[in-house]
């Protein structure tokens, strides 16, 4: 029997840039988060339907949701709980703000330390705002474990070696690693489940205590509520919470400069007919390989 | 994201109806489960946004996995493997997701494993499920057969059938047969009671049945040898685990090809009698009945919508003449014909949703205490108003699907009549519900039969039987407390 795992899931709260409207810039060239809806990494809710499905599979597993943010990407933590996570961490700090990878991946390697005897570290392949892919291989340098990218689908895990399908070009490849390590997961794996009704029904009310605005009525609801129900009460922690160094922390621990940010617009110049003949094929493919455009 | 719920608002209108503040008091009983269960709500405004949040979750179910799902599932169809009913591949994912999004079980009390939620909540639900996939729906609303269990079986039987539901195995209800249709007074199919087995056996066969390989089934049987009529069949559970029963054939229908629609033959099956012998027809399967009836007027509605909604898409992109479609009198006023029947009929299922609540709960109050001289007045008025609207929302909503998948075609001209085009699909969904005995004429006749057997002679009209014909009269509808 497999011994029951603690998994982490990495999560990040991002605008929604799949429909992107003409607002989505503002005029200093940075994302106009007003106009994009909030919503859950995609990837990283093929994460979290991967970890999920261990939980199910290796009975006492856990899982719980990590994410970095303003206080209101509790709705991460509660947008896990919905969907059968145990328990989660937002990491929210002023000193956390303006956080590049290798800072952010600092943050999160220092809050699973924190958390402590973690076997799986899993998040997605990138974030859709930022799209570098970088986060998930820093956390897995910084905590000194193995990594997995690009994965598809985790096969098994027996005698503390985890089974992995990846998704790379041309095809798939299937690779053993062994825990504890750190997965990133390609949007090419299984679609995560939907929201259950009696976890929403019992964690509708969940926030971290930043996030509690006592006029409303989710926030007075929840004030109420936590008094008899401590699982309303998300776990939120700081700099100092994770024993952190401020200066690695947010913009001070992160070297990337964004120099400026300009919206590029596609346009055709000129045009080119071509017919379905060979030659024009062969011609289509020659050129593009000499602008290595292919190739 | 796409979503059935919060892109409708007339749903979120019909929750709102001030008579829900009286349901939810009756079915959650002071919030008594408050301190028991962390799912439960601690006060009115808390059970309505629980249900605001179930609707949202069967809203984006039904949007992006049922729908997305629901042409594959029509040309796949299920199929037969040694006696089973495989479902078609889409199928298996539709189920999947409504497990793991707990949409099972959902009018049963939270100590079995349930959502506790009210009929009406339950009707919006289904509602959206049949917008999505008609067939489907045939499948996953079949769970309603567990009222019927809990309302007649015994608190061992309850102990044990209603979690499974809750948790996801699926239901039928094995009435017809080949030579009983609309006349289940005919039901042929034989129990005899074994002493060395301790439990039924039940022999013969069942045709027509929906999801007829269903994990949990509720069959009509004879158990008193030599009777002709109603009075000698009784009600029984067949446990899929327990084998005896196969899948002889699965028929080929005109549409709703994801509800297996099966011939089942039974060897010996081995069965648990459910309430009390020879009231299977007569009490049982007439409640079963009510309870489909509602069913198929949310489905009627959610299919309706579906129509209108692809035809006013339709309409919207299709240019002739140097204008959009639409713009033409004849296809506007067409347009507008079905919405006017989908808000009429939606207006009359959730108020008949709604009287069946109140009765039905204050009814289920009365198994655990003596109902008050107020209370039993009340259930009173509430049943008999619900048995006066149910074959009233039934049939209604009925015909006005039927209109509305007709006049999409329609606005579709010849596109219509192309396979690849959805409305053809709802158009042939909603053909069968003849086949369901769910069609107007079907319903008056059986009632009329049933209800001459068991009440005085003379004719049963849409309005009920006669004894209730004054009451519903004289009711003033308008003036009912809102």
């Amino acid at each position: 029997m497999t011994k029951p795992l603690k998994i982490v899931v990495l999560a990040k709260q991002v605008p929604d840039t799949r429909n992107v409207g003409k607002d989505a810039m503002t005029p200093e060239g940075t994302v106009n988060r007003a106009a994009l809806p909030a919503i859950f990494n995609p990837e990283d809710l093929n994460a979290l339907e991967q970890a999920l499905r261990l939980k199910e599979q290796i009975q006492g597993s856990t899982v719980g949701v990590l994410t970095m943010g303003p206080p209101r990407a509790g709705e991460i933590i509660r947008q896990g709980l919905f969907r059968g996570a145990d328990t989660g961490w937002l990491l929210t700090d002023r000193l956390f703000a303006g956080a590049d990878t290798l800072a952010t991946s600092y943050a999160l390697a220092t809050a699973i330390k924190k958390i402590g005897d973690v076997d799986i570290v899993i998040g997605g392949r990138q974030a859709i705002d930022g799209d570098t892919a970088q986060v998930g291989p820093q956390v897995a340098q910084k905590l000194g474990l193995n990594q997995v990218t690009y994965a598809e689908e985790i096969l098994k895990i027996e005698n503390n070696i985890a089974t992995i399908r990846r998704h790379i070009d041309g095809g798939v490849e299937t690779v053993e690693v062994p825990l504890p390590c750190v997965i990133t997961v390609n949007g090419s794996a299984a679609p995560c489940r939907p929201c259950n009704a009696k976890l929403v029904m019992k964690y509708k009310y969940a926030m971290c205590p930043l996030e509690v605005d006592a006029n409303s009525e989710c926030g007075m609801r929840n004030v109420e509520l936590s008094k008899t129900r401590p699982y309303l009460t998300l776990n939120q922690w700081s700099v100092a919470d994770v024993d952190g160094d401020p200066n690695q922390c947010g913009l001070s621990g992160s070297p990337t400069k964004v120099k400026t940010v300009q919206n590029i617009v596609f346009q055709a110049k000129e045009s080119k007919t071509l017919t379905a003949s060979d030659a024009d094929v062969e011609g289509l493919i020659k050129e593009l390989l000499e602008e290595k455009i292919i190739g | 994201m796409a979503n059935y719920y919060n892109d409708n608002p007339n749903l979120q209108f019909y929750l709102d109806h001030p008579l829900m503040k009286r349901i939810v008091e009756l079915k959650e009983r002071n919030f008594a489960d408050k301190d028991t269960y962390d799912y439960a709500p601690v006060d009115y405004e808390d059970a309505m946004e629980n249900y605001r949040r179930v609707l949202d979750i069967t809203g984006d179910i039904t949007a992006n996995i049922i729908e997305p799902n629901s042409e594959s599932v029509d040309l796949e169809g299920p199929h037969l493997e040694n006696g089973r009913m495989i479902y078609a591949s889409k199928t298996v994912e539709n189920l999947d997701a409504c497990t793991k999004g707990g949409l099972w079980g959902v009018s049963m009390p939270r100590r079995y494993g349930g959502l506790n939620l009210p009929i009406t909540v339950f009707s919006m639900l289904s509602e959206m499920v049949a917008s999505a996939d008609a067939g489907f729906q045939n499948i996953w609303s079949l769970q309603s057969c567990i009222d019927t269990l809990y309302e007649f079986g015994n608190e061992e039987q309850r102990m044990k059938y209603i979690p499974r539901v809750c948790a996801g195995e699926t239901m039928s209800m094995d009435l017809t047969e080949p030579d009983a249709g609309s006349d289940l007074q005919s039901v042929m199919l034989k129990a005899t009671y074994s002493e060395k087995d301790g439990c039924y056996l039940l022999n013969g066969v069942k045709r027509f049945i929906t999801n007829g390989d269903s994990d949990i089934h509720l069959v009509l049987a004879r158990s008193e040898e030599g009777t002709k009529d109603g009075r000698g069949l009784s009600m029984f559970i067949y446990d899929k685990r327990q084998g005896g029963v196969n899948v002889r054939h699965i028929e080929h229908k005109l549409g709703i090809h994801g509800s297996p629609t099966c011939e089942l033959t039974y060897k010996n099956a081995k069965a648990e009698l459910c309430g009390e012998t020879r009231l299977g027809l007569i009490k049982y399967v007439m409640a079963l009945m009510n309870s489909a009836r509602l069913g198929i007027a949310a489905q009627s509605v959610g299919l309706g919508q579906e129509a209108y909604n692809e035809a006013l898409k339709y309409a919207n992109e299709r240019q002739q003449f140097h204008k959009k479609i639409i713009e033409f009198p004849a296809v506007y006023d067409m347009l507008s014909r079905m919405k006017a029947k989908i808000d009429a009929g939606r207006s009359l299922l959730y108020q008949t949703a709604r009287y069946v609540d109140i009765y039905k709960c204050l009814e289920d109050i009365q198994r655990e205490r003596p109902l008050t001289p107020e209370e039993r007045a009340e259930c009173k008025k509430y049943s008999r108003l619900a048995d006066a609207f149910t074959p009233l929302a039934k049939g209604m909503n009925s015909e006005y699907a039927n209109q509305n998948a007709y006049d999409a075609i329609s606005i579709h001209g010849g596109s219509g009549f192309i396979m690849e085009y959805k409305c053809q699909r709802g158009l042939r969904g909603l053909e069968t519900f003849a086949e369901h005995g769910a069609h107007p004429r079907g319903t008056l006749r059986a009632e009329h039969q049933l209800r001459q057997g068991r009440q005085q002679p003379g004719g049963s009209g849409l309005l009920g039987p006669p004894s209730l014909r004054h009451d519903w009269r004289h009711h003033d509808v308008a003036a009912h407390p809102r």
